[in-house]
Order: structure tokens, then C-alpha cells, then sequence
């Protein structure tokens, strides 16, 4: 076994003993809980680059815990899919972990400090766990990890944030036992829990009620995490009244990572064939993803709270993500618009977050109207928070553009021309929201001037992150552009037994 | 209200019972932790030890209590346990094997020379994984209750 | 009509209670004002889930009677010569898990709605929502 194999099982347990070494480590010195747990998710980060390396050059990682074969013992299971969201996912959790330096210091109390980082990091193990298992339990108990460490950090904001944390509560533990229900029922007809198993085994009995029920409850419990448009209700709260840096790390790395289990569940454990032929889902997903993204739109134009104008635009993105899921059975493309919204979205809305929660660091700054004039105070997260929002318009050659014209050839190649206009119109949305910040934060001038505010730029462990987003946001874009990560999406794509259209 | 106040007016039937029992449970906690043969029994084992540390704090009183399980401990402890668990159980696994077994691979680590055959070895190695588990349980069972308990004496002191 | 009752509700009876519990909790989790009851009814859902798989592992016969079902996964000579069946251990091992997961959400839950209580002073949805519409008003 080469030493690359143990990786994927490291990033996971690494992560879980830092995590308590945390709380030790905090028993003696508080400020040394920081600097573990950015050293920690650094690491996990460098060992997420050898695994995307070796997967592309060697293939799948197979590693079965314990040394038990497969549909006895639980097995990690790391291919091309796994490895970009992994990466994706341990990326924004370092900066959010940068990020978090300072905004901790300034919002939460210090007696909370060092809980406050052990959650971070069981939170960063259980989305890293997410990612590598290719077990259905195991996904159920580190989904459960991940969301459990979510809800205690937004809570530790306190005030409106208890019940905001509260909703997410019941609605993700009702979403988690309806996973749940469906493996139970899957277990029912197959007696495996093991993806790679299972997708052997199903095919023989997707007529059946029970599998198919199975999917039903499964779709939908996911779909409750990564809050998909009519369950989307307890997002709005949570990403608003949480702490700075978990607003962005749930905001991004967890949002991921449930779309990622989603696409996991509808593609590898269920089949294509499946939802063509036995389910016809892939339409309605992507009907109801439209509705999202004109929804999304709609209700951000309506918010004066910048934050929860960007958790509506979420919503709007989410919808993104799964119109390129419900398109891709019928495109050569494949599933290739939404995994490139997934790196795309987490860039850009990591970024807006960041300047969001910076305007309230600095001056608790959270309704729009009083942004006037800031550029002017604050000019490297306003023009951070500029570039995203030029991106997340579809600037090019910016990473929004590129996901809006794959999602138009996607809709064109699949002949379901209602998309393309379903997605101009929301660009046309997104224009209305995010102007209005721009123009009342570069352009709008200060009636009389008295309102001046003593405000000067966030430290710079604030706005670097966030600028670095800003700037991977079109680096990224032009990198998609001339095609460089293309050989790794035909991966994913024939790994998924997608691109192929009959 | 002092502390002897407080333990004077707590029941000595209670007392004497919970003095009498206390052992008892706790060496009940550390037989199901690691004295049947076989696997499990770690997360039960814990929570068993933890209700005698909870016993002790209904019948005597917090400061009691906290005389024979201080609050700092909890934080080491539930360390220690995960160390036993993922330290001990999995990454040394790893580690002495030269990268060649898996995580969690008990008989991999190689104590032939001491204990023997590959399943002795697994079954020594997985008892220690479960105390391991059992003393982080008990940790955060008893730290959730001093919480709690603290909670309370705040609101006293309040009023 | 009797064979028919007697095949899907008499034989299958701890599925069905099993929804009841289900739609029970989940009714609950709905529809109450109340955070705690809410979270109660969060709790007999999922207890209800338990009971499914834990209902799912019993797979064997015990000959001469109608109803199924097996015996404890203990190998036993005297059983497997009268031609019992065990229960499928697997379902049983993953509810520990569920279990513990289920009591770790109950207690984040908890302390989230003792936070909540201490904030409002009040545990009804409707009083929290009017109190936070007037921290509103009242930060505008």
C-alpha cells in the first residue's frame, strides 16, 4: 500500500485529534487554539493536493478501514469527484480559519474561545468526512458531526442567532432522518451500505417501490442540507445572524458538501439509468431549480440586510447548481456546469461574505443603505466585495460567466431552450441586488456629509482572504476558459456514467 | 448558604446508600467497559461511570464533587480518551505497520513478541480503544452536567 | 379480507406502529408553538426510525406459529438443531450509532432552547417571533 493510499483516512482523523487537542491545548494558552487549528486544516489542505494528484495520475483511492473488504467494513472511497469537492472544501475552510483570527476576537467572548475552535474543526472533519467516505452510514453519522458542530457555532453568536440555530436544528435532524429512512429502506432490499455495493446491486430492483421510495426520502432529506429551494427556510436566518467566519465556512464548505452527498446519492448510488427511466426526476429538479433562481432573485431585491440579501442569492446559486444537475442527464456536457458552480460559487460567495461581515466588524454596518460612501473607507473589501459581485453578475471572463455560458450550452445542447431564458432573467435579477450595494457604496454620494464615519480598512487578516477570493474569482475564470481542469470533469463525468447522451 | 450548611441538610440515607453504591457502579462501568470478551461496550461503560460521578454530586453536593473530579479534568480526559481511540487504535496502526495496514487495524501493531496471535492482539489493543471511548464519554457526560449545575448556581447567585 | 389483514397489518404490526410514531413526531415538530414540544416531537421521530430498522433485522421464523421472528444473534446450539433463526445484528449495531447521534441532536437542542428561554423568557414560537419583531423596530 503506497503512503498516498493512508490520506484519505488522515485528512479525517488528523483533523478529529487536532480537534481535541484543541480543548487541551486551550486549557493552558487561548491563544494557541488558532494557530492548531489553522496548522491542521493547512495540512489537511496540502494532503487534499497529493490525493487530486493521485487520483488523476492513478486512480481511484480504495481504502477499507480496519482492513475489513468492502460490504462488511466501511470503505473510503476517493475518485475524481471526491477529490475536487474535497480540495474545494478544505480551501475555504483554511481561509475562513484565517478569517476567523480576528472576527472571533472582536465577537465572541473569550471564556468561548476554545470551544469555539474545537467546533470549528470537528466541523472542518466532519465535511472532510463527508467527502471521502463510500459508505452510507458513515456519510449519515459525519453529516450528523458536521451539522451538530453547525449548529452550536451559530449559536454562539447569541440573540437572534439561538432561534436561527434552533430552526436549522429541526430542520436539518428532520432532513438527516429522512436519510436516514431511505438507507433503512434501501438496506431492506439489498443488505449492503456500501455505495459501490450498492450500485451493483440496485439496478435488479429499481422497479421496486421500496428503492424508489428510498430515493424520495433521500433527495429530499439532502435537499433540506443543502437548503434546495422549497426547503430552503431555515437558511436565510442562519447564514444572517451567525458569526462572521461560520457564516462563511457553512456558506460555502457546508453548502458544498451537501450538494456534494446529493450528486453522490442521485449519481452513484442510484444511476443514471435510474432517474432516466424509473424516476423521470431530472426535469422536475430542474424546473423547481429555476423556480429557485427567479425566487432567490426576487426575494435578495427585496432585503435591506446585506447578509441576508446574499444568503437569498444562495438560494438563487443552489438553484444554479442543481438546474446544471437536473440538465445533465441530457447533454454531452454531463454534470459539468454544476460541479464547475460549485468551486465558482464557493469563491464568490466566500468572498461577499467576508466583505459583508467585514462592514460589521469595522462599523456594524448591516443594513445596505447605510454603506454610503464606504468605498472610500474601506477600499480593499469594497473592491473585493466588487470584483465577486461583477462576477457573481457575469462579468467576464469572470467564474460567474463561465458557469452562466455552460449552463446556456447545456440548455441549448439539451434542446430546453426556457432554461436559457430562465437564466438571463436572473442574471437581470442579480444586476438589480448587487448594483444597488455597488452603486450606494462607490457612487452615491453622502447627503451634507455629516454622517461621516470614522471607519478605516479591516485588519489584514481580514481582507486578504477575501481579496485573494476576489481575485481567484476571475484567475479561476480564465483558467476554465482556456479548459485546463476540463480532463478532470470527463473524469467525474464518465466515473458518473454522464456526458453520455443515448 | 457555606458549604456545610449545604451538606447538612442533604439526607444521610442518601448519603450512606451512595457511599455503599458508588464503587460498586463504578466498577460495574469498568467490567462492561473492558471485562466481557469481545468487542463494545466502550460508550455504555462510559456513561455507567459517569452516572456514579453524577450520584456523587446529587448526594454530597458540588464542591464534594468537584474535590474528586475537578472541572479541569474533563477537558483532559475527553483528550485522553479520543488519544486512546484515534491515537492509540488508528494512526499507531499506521505508523508501525510502515504505512502497510489500515487504519484501525488492530493486529497491526506489532506487539508479537508479547501478546501473540494476530487476534489476541487485536482484542488487547481494541480494549484499550474502548477505555479510550469510555473515558471521553464519561468526560462529556459529567461536564455536561457541571454545566448545567453551574447554570443553576449562577442563578442563586443572582437572586 | 381477514388473510389480507392478517398478512399486512397483524404480521407487519411494528411497521405500522412504526409509522404511526413517525407521523406522530413529526406532526408534533410541525405543528407545535412550543420549542420544547417541537423538540420532543423531533425525538419520537426519530426513536420511530429506530424501531424501523431495528423491525427490518428481524428476518427469521420460528416454525409453528404464524408470526415471524427470530432470535437473539447468539450462536446456540439447541436453536439451530430446532431450526431458529437469528436476527440480523447489523440494523441493531447501526441504531447504537443512530442512537447516540439522536441523544447528542436532543442535547444541542436543549441547550439551545434553555439559551433561548433565558434570552426571551419565553418558550412560545409567536411570543419569540413578536419580541425579535420588536428588537427589530427598535435597532431601525
Amino acid at each position: 500500500m503506497l503512503p498516498i493510499e493512508q490520506f484519505p483516512v488522515l485528512v479525517v482523523a488528523i483533523s478529529l485529534l487536532s480537534a481535541l487537542t484543541i480543548l487541551l491545548a486551550g486549557w493552558i494558552n487561548k491563544k494557541s487554539c488558532f494557530f492548531i487549528s489553522l496548522a491542521t486544516i493547512t495540512f489537511q489542505f496540502i494532503l487534499s493536493i497529493f490525493i487530486l494528484h493521485h487520483v488523476l495520475t492513478v486512480g481511484t483511492i480504495h481504502y477499507w478501514l480496519g482492513g475489513w473488504r468492502p460490504p462488511w467494513g466501511i470503505e473510503y472511497v476517493v475518485d475524481a469527484l471526491n477529490a475536487y469537492v474535497l480540495i474545494i472544501i478544505l480551501f475555504l475552510s483554511l481561509l475562513a480559519a484565517i478569517y476567523s483570527k480576528r472576527s472571533v476576537e472582536h465577537e465572541i467572548d473569550e471564556k468561548k474561545l476554545v470551544t469555539f475552535y474545537t467546533l470549528f474543526q470537528l466541523l472542518v472533519t466532519g465535511l472532510a468526512g463527508v467527502v471521502v467516505t463510500g459508505d452510507l452510514f458513515n456519510m449519515y453519522v459525519l453529516l450528523e458531526v458536521c451539522s451538530l458542530a453547525a449548529y452550536a457555532l451559530i449559536a454562539v453568536a447569541g440573540g437572534r442567532a439561538l432561534k436561527a440555530s434552533y430552526n436549522y436544528l429541526v430542520m436539518g435532524a428532520i432532513g438527516v432522518c429522512f436519510y436516514l429512512l431511505g438507507i433503512a429502506f434501501l438496506y431492506s432490499v439489498t443488505g449492503t451500505l456500501n455505495m459501490g455495493d450498492m450500485r451493483l446491486l440496485l439496478p435488479a430492483l429499481y422497479g421496486n417501490k421500496g428503492v424508489q421510495l428510498a430515493f424520495v426520502f433521500m433527495f429530499i432529506g439532502l435537499g433540506i442540507k443543502a437548503a434546495f429551494f422549497p426547503l430552503h427556510t431555515w437558511q436565510p436566518d442562519a447564514y444572517t445572524y451567525a458569526p462572521s467566519a461560520i457564516t462563511v465556512i457553512i456558506s460555502t464548505a457546508m453548502a458544498k458538501a451537501s450538494i456534494y452527498a446529493l450528486i453522490r446519492i442521485i449519481f452513484s448510488v442510484f444511476t443514471v439509468d435510474f432517474i432516466t427511466l424509473f424516476a423521470p426526476i431530472a426535469d422536475i429538479i430542474s424546473w423547481v431549480a429555476a423556480i429557485a433562481m427567479i425566487f432567490g432573485s426576487i426575494l435578495a431585491i427585496a432585503q435591506f440586510n446585506l447578509k441576508r440579501m446574499l444568503a437569498y442569492s444562495s438560494i438563487a446559486n443552489i438553484g444554479y447548481i442543481m438546474l446544471g444537475v437536473g440538465l445533465s442527464t441530457s447533454t454531452t456536457l454531463g454534470l459539468t456546469p454544476a460541479l464547475m458552480h460549485i468551486l465558482n460559487h464557493a469563491l464568490m460567495k466566500g468572498c461577499l461574505f467576508m466583505a459583508a461581515c467585514g462592514f460589521i466588524y469595522k462599523a456594524d454596518l448591516r443594513d445596505i443603505r447605510d454603506l454610503v460612501g464606504l468605498a472610500r473607507r474601506m477600499p480593499y473589501t469594497c473592491f473585493a466585495f466588487l470584483l465577486a459581485a461583477l462576477s457573481m453578475i457575469g462579468f467576464p471572463p469572470s467564474v460567474g460567466f463561465v458557469t452562466k455560458l455552460y449552463l446556456i450550452f447545456a440548455a441549448l445542447d439539451a434542446g430546453k431552450y426556457i432554461f436559457i431564458a430562465v437564466i438571463f432573467f436572473s442574471t437581470l435579477l442579480m444586476i438589480v441586488y448587487f448594483w444597488h450595494v455597488i452603486e450606494i457604496m462607490y457612487i452615491r454620494v453622502e447627503e451634507g456629509g455629516e454622517k461621516e464615519i470614522s471607519v478605516t480598512e479591516v485588519p489584514r487578516s481580514m481582507f486578504i482572504p477575501g481579496l485573494v477570493l476576489a481575485f481567484l474569482c476571475f484567475i479561476v475564470g480564465i483558467i476554465w476558459l482556456i479548459g485546463t481542469p476540463m480532463p478532470l470533469m470527463d473524469a467525474i463525468n464518465s466515473g458518473l456514467g454522464l456526458g453520455v447522451v443515448p | 448558604m457555606s458549604t456545610e450548611k449545604r451538606i447538612q441538610e442533604r439526607d444521610v440515607v442518601i448519603q450512606t446508600i451512595a457511599k455503599l453504591m458508588i464503587p460498586f457502579i463504578q466498577l460495574y462501568g469498568l467490567y462492561v467497559m473492558v471485562g466481557t470478551e469481545g468487542a463494545g461496550g466502550g460508550f455504555q461503560g462510559g456513561t455507567v461511570l459517569a452516572a456514579s460521578f453524577i450520584l456523587l454530586v446529587v448526594a454530597f453536593g458540588v464542591d464534594k464533587g468537584r474535590m474528586k473530579m475537578p472541572e479541569g479534568w474533563n477537558a483532559v480526559f475527553k483528550s485522553l480518551g479520543l488519544y486512546l481511540y484515534a491515537g492509540v487504535g488508528g494512526l499507531l496502526c499506521i505508523i508501525f505497520s510502515l504505512g502497510k495496514a489500515e487504519y484501525l487495524n488492530y493486529c497491526a501493531i506489532p506487539l508479537a513478541k508479547i501478546i501473540g496471535g494476530p487476534a489476541t492482539r487485536g482484542f488487547w489493543v481494541g480494549n484499550i480503544v474502548e477505555v479510550g471511548i469510555g473515558v471521553t464519554v464519561m468526560a462529556a457526560f459529567v461536564s455536561i452536567f457541571y454545566d448545567l449545575v453551574r447554570k443553576e448556581e449562577k442563578k442563586e447567585a443572582k437572586e | 379480507m381477514i388473510e389480507w389483514i392478517a398478512q399486512h397489518i397483524v404480521a407487519k404490526y411494528n411497521f405500522w406502529i412504526a409509522i404511526v410514531i413517525m407521523l406522530t413526531g413529526l406532526y408534533a415538530t410541525i405543528a407545535k408553538g412550543n420549542l420544547l414540544k417541537k423538540l420532543i416531537g423531533l425525538t419520537i421521530f426519530q426513536t420511530s426510525i429506530f424501531l424501523f430498522y431495528i423491525s427490518l433485522s428481524d428476518v427469521g421464523t420460528l416454525a409453528g406459529l404464524g408470526l415471524h421472528y427470530g432470535t437473539a444473534p447468539i450462536v446456540w446450539e439447541e436453536g439451530i438443531h430446532k431450526g431458529y433463526m437469528y436476527v440480523n445484528p447489523l440494523p441493531h449495531v447501526l441504531m447504537l450509532t443512530g442512537i447516540v447521534v439522536s441523544a447528542a441532536t436532543t442535547a444541542v437542542g436543549l441547550a439551545l432552547v434553555v439559551r433561548l428561554y433565558e434570552e426571551y423568557g419565553t418558550l412560545e414560537e409567536e411570543r419569540i417571533m413578536e419580541k425579535e419583531m420588536e428588537i427589530e423596530r427598535r435597532g431601525t
